[in-house]
């Protein structure tokens, strides 16, 4: 198994009683609650982090972009990527994933992967998402076309990094009369395409595609939800001709060790709880899923699943519903396994900086992670694992 | 009222309709089509005709409908599918937006044309609450005025299919996203429209806000006006009788 440290790099010092006033951490909180004299020792603690992960061993540190939120600061996560390819030596840096609907020019994502790529000398593994439905507030862009838009960005920038230019491309919402990519990217074909998802058949189907083979990515959702996206993806597999690897599928989690299950249960309470209900807080279902941005049936099915539990987590719901690691070393080294076998994913991703942790919770658990997990976890995918349905 | 289906070069449309006369096509607004006291006021003196917008209510977003443009000529071709010289066109909200990009492309089938609270015109004021972001309930309350009328309104719907409403907004979102309920051109068109012209407003409208009726005015040449007092957005519904007797005047006059 590879392991990998995911960081949203929230805003950490969000006034929770503040933005308790607002009905959102996300697109209405205004921006007046956040001080830049205190963003910019985040985002210097936050790379710091990433940097120290690099340090530890982890296999990957990984970036992801979110807008116009407490909840992540990386509405432009290729700039993180770019200082972290300077400063790290080992780890593939992930970005996972950029939001290509958002954008007007995929090409530009095309380039900034490229560029990344050579700074990185090869080190990148890159996302593509669709933004979550709140972004499609804050960017403009009509959630009705989101799907047509993902699609048609992903062919162009594929195309753009394995096709000789210059080529024409004529889509019905990106079109190009020029495509010719300088720098062409490191990585042949191209960088690895992961694809971070919370479990939409859709996109498990079109990963799982013989052409593709894209790792998916499960993020943060309970562990029914995980194992049976993870069974999709080995179903369509199979469908297509072809068993799915461990390397194809990846498995985000909140993950907080400390000495004893006791100790880390009650430091972890406050901040997962907070990531939870507030970071993770929206007014109604109009902003986490706009209109069209997923078929009438998935949204139906969405409403029925993410809305009932959200605003009441408490850290007893979420390690039941198995949404997040949290233990001495030997208890969620323990679950892992157990996770791994139930579910087959080849890499781990885990969020070791949660919502408001403090910089010296988070490198205990950053380090104590590093030292008493990961080596047991790292190169432990075992054979057997990819017969399991 | 019945309902029909009628082909629009491919398309299926479905349609309510009722009464003879003169034929009224009208519109429907962001909650898609539904009969209300204007549709039945309306259908006494007149032949009512009252299609269901692709996109809206139980017709999926066909794949070329990428903006109003597309709505717009797609309304005209409605108009010649249903084999008539003219109609007295008619638009509510989203639909009056249309409307009025029908008037300014041709309006050689048009009799005349009427605009209730039509999107379409940017608000100078702040804007009136984003219906996108609004819940269900809290999207119905925004419409009225009346919140007796509110009240009436959400027993009713309580029965809808989740399915209708959410195309509805999907319908609507595909047309109105950005810039949001607003062209940033039609104003500059709106001189084109040179036909009698009714529009109404209700003062207390939360969605677009009842200043915008000004721009309207001042571009279309000689527009009757009807500034209704006490009424949200949801014209229809909240002034229906009183509408359907001054615009119906205001049609045999323009005949």
């Amino acid at each position: 198994m590879k392991v990998y440290f995911f960081h949203l790099m929230p805003y950490g010092d969000l006034d929770i009683a503040e933005s308790d006033k607002h009905n959102s951490a996300w697109v209405t909180i205004p921006n007046s609650n956040f001080d830049p004299q205190k963003g910019m020792k985040l985002y210097d603690r936050y790379i710091g982090e990433l940097e120290l992960g690099d340090k530890l061993g982890f296999d990957g540190i990984c970036v992801n972009e979110h807008h116009q939120t407490a909840y992540g600061l990386m509405p432009a996560p290729n700039l993180i990527a770019a200082a972290l390819a300077r400063s790290t030596k080992q780890a593939k840096i992930c970005i996972l994933g950029r939001a290509l609907p958002l954008v007007n020019n995929p090409v530009m994502i095309a380039e900034e992967f490229a560029m990344l790529d050579h700074m990185s000398g090869g080190r990148i593994i890159t996302g593509f998402v669709r933004g979550i439905g709140s972004e499609y507030f804050s960017n403009s862009v009509n959630p009705t076309f989101s799907h047509e838009r993902f699609y048609e960005a992903h062919e162009l920038i594929i195309k753009a990094w394995t096709e000789t230019g210059p080529f024409r491309y004529q889509g019905k919402h990106y079109q190009f009369d020029y495509v010719n990519l300088w720098p062409r990217p490191v990585q042949a074909p191209h960088p690895p395409v992961w694809i971070p998802s919370q479990g939409s058949k859709e996109t498990i189907v079109w990963c799982a595609a013989a052409e593709r083979k894209y790792t998916y990515l499960q993020t943060f959702s309970p562990y029914p939800v995980a194992l049976k996206a993870f069974n999709a993806y080995r179903e369509e597999a199979r469908k297509n001709g072809y068993e799915a690897q461990p390397s194809q599928m990846g498995w985000a989690v909140p993950t907080y060790v400390a000495e004893t299950d006791e100790i880390a249960r009650r430091e972890l309470k406050e901040h997962i709880e907070v990531f939870f209900n507030k970071f993770l807080r929206f007014p109604s279902i109009e902003m986490r899923l706009p209109p069209g941005y997923s078929s009438i049936s998935s949204t139906k099915t969405l409403m029925e699943m993410k809305f009932k539990n959200r605003t009441s987590s408490t850290i007893d719901t979420l390690i039941d519903n198995g949404m997040i690691l949290v233990g001495s070393p030997e208890t969620v080294r323990a679950r892992i396994e157990q996770c791994q076998k139930e579910m087959g994913f080849g890499h781990l991703m885990a969020m070791l900086q949660i919502a408001t942790m403090p910089a010296d919770m988070t490198e205990r658990n950053i380090r104590l992670f590093a030292a008493e997990v990961m080596p047991h976890l790292q190169g432990a995918v075992r054979p057997q694992l990819q017969a399991i349905a | 009222m019945r309902e029909t289906v009628l082909d629009v070069r491919g398309t299926n449309v479905r349609m309510f309709e009722a009464g003879t006369g003169p034929t009224v096509l009208v519109l429907h607004g962001i909650d898609g089509l539904a009969v209300d006291p204007l549709l039945s006021d309306l259908s006494k003196s007149f032949r009512v005709v009252a299609p269901e917008f692709p996109g809206f209510t139980r017709s999926p977003i066909p794949d070329w409908m990428m903006s109003v443009n597309d709505a717009a000529f797609f309304t005209l071709d409605l108009i010649a599918a249903l084999g008539l010289p003219q109609v007295h066109l008619v638009g509510h909200s989203i639909g009056g937006w249309i409307a009025a990009e029908v008037a300014i492309r041709s309006t050689h089938a048009l009799a005349s044309l009427s605009l209730l609270a039509p999107a379409g015109v940017m608000p100078r004021e702040a804007p009136g609450q984003d219906v996108f972001l609004l819940s269900g309930e809290e999207g119905v309350r925004a419409l009225f005025h009346d919140q007796a009328l509110a009240d009436q309104e959400i027993a009713a719907r309580a029965g809808d299919e989740l399915d209708i409403m959410l195309q509805n907004r999907a319908g609507l979102a595909r047309l109105a996203w950005t810039p949001r309920m607003a062209s940033v051109v039609l104003p500059h068109w709106l001189h084109r429209i040179d036909i009698p012209t009714f529009i109404a407003w209700g003062r207390e409208d939360r969605i677009l806000p009842f200043s915008t009726h000004e721009v309207f005015l001042k571009e279309i040449a000689g527009a009757e006006f009807l500034a209704l007092s006490a009424c949200g957005h949801a014209i229809p519904q909240e002034r229906g009788a009183e509408v359907a007797r001054r615009m119906g005047a205001f049609m045999n006059g323009a005949n």
